[in-house]
């Protein structure tokens, strides 16, 4: 860069796109997507020690559709973390850095838990669910709304505060757990009460049915409610929001609220659908994968609905290579870490064009003394 | 009994310190690297697999020497550390991605490796190698107590302390640091001035990550005496918060990290219920977010964040 010569332009320079055709932008995308999983193959034939390359492939579509449990897992997992990314969308879309995903969602398994524990076979299941609710959405909301009131006010750095407010909800879980426990095992069994009723004789069905509910509510707060509107302005500029009157303060405490409302459910299904109990490692990191599955589908609730089933699909399906080649649990890490790399990546060349130096020009420079 | 504690508080003091110094470094471009946890974890797996391959080169543990063992181990896990920085590098200031989700990608992903390298190499000989990185200086068997606090530790304890002294003079009295504090503050007033902001980005994360990759390596060949644990990426958000709490100041960063291994210690050295001792862990988080709040709320100029943290920069973007 130092040296770039007044007489001559560089290689290449890079441009802003005003706006990008929604199709090639996808394209982009999709293209990208391809491009990981075919380094994945790449990557697990050298670490899996020159395994065939097809392996590959028909290990992961195995581990995702190879039996109807599989199947049924795949949408569960998929509903869990959509539901946790939708429940990110709101704050990232007014560039509010919400990384506290992981404790909020933990908060609503710890609120659903009090209640099974305090309340569980005295009242009706069906009201025992919906204390559970309501206690999750309260927990996670206090633990969302925290650091956005320190936002607002103070304008302390909201991504650093939600990263903390992680590992004090996780020791918070930890230390209910020993209270409960008085073994002192750290590990709180299965409880028989709060648990969600089956649909059609399959555990999971109302998960995915109460998602599919919230990812479309949030779709239409989005496109047609003020709020969705306003969420928008602070997100593209918070001095035109001031400008034309929007309480930037109230918008943040508000979003914050709705984001924890949603980790709330999270909690609720992770608590009453799936694990009927609680550990520290409940959310098991999909506080974070929500965030880059959110960024992935452009915070819109279709598209997220759209790139958690592919998440899913990669890791289980990764998961299942690992398996079939012999590689240990990590592997689907890895996998999954190239192909956020991938796709995050790609949004270069969706925002920006590379336009390169015309070439009429006589090369009377050498070359080699082009800046990159 | 005391003196034992406050020695092994120290010791692993030295995992906190290499990951918040390098953070802090990377911070100071306006990086924000939330992927330090990853790249610590890529640095250890760099050691792990720099050690097994240097076993195996040697023909066995009965080949191995000091020198070739500690270098080709620290070579493997700068040059780990690095890859992982590069990729946060290419992502956010080439391709000016989002930092937030880079960093977390890269901490899954380092994360993965560890386990990855860390599940399947052959760990023989790692004892050994381990026996180098904990040699300290002679002091006989019965030291008194200015000998076990200051010269019980291995090398990579002192060369801590040491990069953690150089960056703070880097930064606080070079122009070189100078220069870095302005990308970190203000990108486009930098780069009106002259400075390179897109070398200076890539200059301080590849270094920092290099920093914060030796705090893998010292867990596993130190810490650990060569033995494979998969917890760094805990250390390493600690190391994220050990930045904030001692306000981007890398010489503060030294008693920060032996505060904060006094409290991650503390359990195992006083008795307390189990429950009491998750409390004592919180205490580094909790103690975090005030000085973050207070902070915040004081906003003295010197002891905020980079005022453009977490941004990416373009130049034709206003």
């Amino acid at each position: 860069m130092t040296n770039i010569k007044t007489d001559r332009e560089p290689l290449f320079r890079i441009v802003k796109r005003d706006n990008i055709a929604r199709g090639k932008a996808w394209g982009i995308r999709i293209g990208a997507v391809v491009i990981a999983i075919l380094i994945g193959a790449v990557v697990s034939a050298i670490l899996g020690g020159g395994s065939a390359f097809g392996t590959f492939f028909s290990g992961l579509f195995e581990g995702v559709f190879g039996t109807p449990r599989r199947i049924l897992n795949l949408f569960q997992n998929t509903a869990i973390l959509l539901c946790i990314a939708l429940a990110v969308a709101p704050a990232f879309k007014m560039r509010f850095w919400n990384i506290g995903a992981e404790g909020q969602v933990l908060m609503g398994c710890l609120g659903s838990v009090v209640v099974i524990q305090y309340l569980g076979g005295q009242i009706d299941n069906f009201w025992l669910i919906i204390v559970m609710f309501l206690a999750s959405v309260a927990f996670s909301v206090v633990w969302a709304v925290i650091p956005a009131i320190f936002k607002a006010k103070w304008r302390t750095n909201e991504t650093l505060f939600t990263l903390m407010m992680n590992y004090v909800a996780m020791q918070l879980v930890a230390i209910c757990i020993f209270a409960w426990v008085p073994s002192g095992s750290g590990v709180l069994g299965t409880l028989a009460d709060g648990r969600f009723p089956l649909i059609g004789g399959q555990r999971y069905i109302l998960n995915i049915i109460l998602v599919a509910v919230a990812a479309v509510a949030l779709f239409l707060y989005f496109r047609f409610s003020k709020h969705g509107y306003e969420i928008s302005v602070v997100g593209e500029s918070e001095n035109t929001a001031k400008y034309v009157g929007i309480n930037v303060k109230k918008v943040i405490i508000r979003t914050m609220v709705l984001s924890g409302v949603l980790c709330g459910l999270a909690g609720l299904l992770l608590v009453g659908g799936t694990n009927y109990s609680v550990a520290v490692d409940s959310v098991d990191n999909r506080g974070f994968t929500a965030i880059l599955v959110a960024w992935l589908g452009k915070f819109s609730p279709p598209a997220m609905a759209f790139t958690s089933w592919l998440y899913v699909f990669i890791d289980q399906g990764a998961k299942n290579v690992a398996t079939l080649m012999g590689m240990g649990e990590a592997f689907p890490d890895i996998i999954t870490g190239i192909f956020f790399f991938f796709v995050i990546g790609c949004e270069f060349f969706i925002n920006y064009k590379v336009k390169f130096r015309p070439r009429k020009k006589k090369a009377e420079n050498p070359v080699e003394e082009v800046a990159s | 009994m005391f003196l034992t504690f406050l020695q092994s508080a120290i010791r692993f003091s030295a995992v906190f310190l290499f990951g918040s110094v390098g953070e802090t470094l990377t911070e100071k471009s306006g990086n924000l690297n939330l992927g330090i946890p990853g790249i610590m974890c890529m640095g250890a797996s760099g050691a792990i697999v720099g050690a097994s391959t240097y076993v195996a080169a040697v023909g066995g543990v009965g080949g191995i020497t000091a020198w070739g063992a500690t270098l080709v181990t620290i070579i493997f896990a700068l040059l780990f550390s690095l890859l992982g920085g590069l990729i946060y590098c290419v992502l956010t200031a080439t391709l000016r991605c989002n930092q937030n989700v880079s960093g977390l990608a890269l901490t899954t992903f380092g994360v993965g490796v560890l386990s990855f390298f860390g599940g399947s190499a052959d760990t023989t000989g790692f004892t050994v190698i381990s026996g180098f990185f904990r040699q300290s200086f002679p002091i006989g068997d019965n030291p008194n107590w200015f000998e076990t606090l200051f010269l019980s530790y291995g090398c990579l304890v002192y060369i801590a302390i040491i990069i953690a002294v150089i960056a703070a003079i880097v930064l606080k009295k070079t122009r070189v640091g100078l220069n870095l504090r302005a990308v970190g503050e203000n990108p486009a007033t930098a780069d009106a001035a002259g400075i390179s902001v897109t070398n200076y980005k890539y200059g301080a994360t590849l270094i920092g990550s290099m920093i914060a990759g030796l705090g893998g390596l010292f867990y596993i060949m130190d810490q650990t005496g060569g033995v494979v644990e998969y917890t760094i990426d805990t250390y390493g958000w600690m190391a994220v918060a050990l930045v904030i709490f001692t306000v981007w100041r890398p010489n503060w960063a030294i008693l920060g990290s032996i505060l904060f291994s006094i409290l991650y210690l503390l359990p195992n050295y006083v008795s307390v219920s189990f429950a009491e001792r998750e409390v004592i862990k919180m205490i580094p988080y909790l103690v975090t977010i005030v000085v973050l709040v207070i902070t915040s709320i004081v906003s003295r100029r010197e002891s905020q964040p980079p005022a453009a943290l977490g941004l990416s920069y373009f130049r034709e973007e206003r």
